[in-house]
């Protein structure tokens, strides 16, 4: 397996909305820097960013752990509850249990799982409700450019 | 088009001083479901939406959207402002509701795609 080119750790904070989206931002800013295709940092940052505000959205707090290989990403979110209760329901498009705060928002349409789903080449979720939930998703990378630092 | 062509045509009151009115609108896209704007938008475009807090920010930048435009005369909240310097994302404010301000962009001869 080819080395990590990079990694990285986020505490994630349930409700946080002031720093919602900092860590997808950076996986996003990694990529870039590493010349990564445009369509694969697309795919990565939209399944981070689902991910990642689902454990603000939903979870009192969770940690995001990412590697960034020269041919794949990999991103775990390890949340402490409340879990999902049946997860093949979860992942059908406008299923939520989202409260009126949240929808009132713009979040909690249902659509945040599917979009993972659909933006990541391997995923793999297990919960446990009242204890918490497990994510992770792989999206493999097919060609870096030499130059990086281009965008 | 241009963001300042837009901004001229429907004389939009453009909230972050230091945008970048430059950017290339490619097209436009109207919704206030975040995950649908993360879903279904494309980059250069132009979002319509009444969500005013500062994740909004997060999604422009995430789709790297050419600006945000509010509707109804909304009021940015002033973290959403400050995030929006930051990330160059322009947010601009319209006293026209949704249906209209989209009207005026078709007319202009944007469309989503």
């Amino acid at each position: 397996m080819p080395d990590v080119v990079r990694e990285g750790v986020f505490f994630l904070k349930g409700k946080d909305f002031d720093n919602a989206g900092a860590a997808s931002s950076e996986i996003k800013a990694v990529l870039e820097q590493m010349g990564v295709d445009r369509s694969i940092i697309r795919r990565a940052a939209i399944a981070s960013f689902e991910a990642e505000m689902n454990v603000i959205i939903y979870t009192p707090a969770g940690i995001l752990r990412y590697k960034i290989a020269p041919d794949y990403i990999n991103v775990v979110f390890d949340d402490v509850g409340p879990g999902i209760e049946d997860v093949d329901l979860a992942m059908k498009e406008g299923y939520s249990t989202a409260p009126d705060f949240i929808r009132d928002m713009g979040f909690g349409s249902g659509m945040g799982l599917p979009n993972i789903k659909k933006n990541a080449d391997e995923l793999k979720i297990s919960s446990q409700p009242g204890v918490g939930t497990n994510l992770e998703f792989i999206i493999h990378i097919k060609k870096i450019n030499e130059a990086p630092g281009n965008s | 088009m241009k963001l300042q062509e837009i901004v001229d045509s429907l004389s939009l009151e453009v909230k972050t001083p230091s945008s970048d009115l430059t950017k290339e609108v490619t097209g436009g896209y109207v919704s206030d479901l975040l995950s649908d704007v993360i879903a279904n938008s494309k980059e250069g475009h132009v979002w319509v939406t009444l969500q005013t807090h500062q994740n909004i920010v997060a999604v422009a930048a995430l789709r790297e959207l050419s600006g945000i435009i509010l509707v109804n005369n909304k009021i940015p909240e002033p973290e959403t402002l400050k995030k929006a310097e930051e990330e160059g994302i322009p947010i601009m404010v319209t006293s026209l509701p949704a249906f209209e301000i989209v009207g005026r962009l078709y007319a202009l001869g944007l469309r989503c795609r």
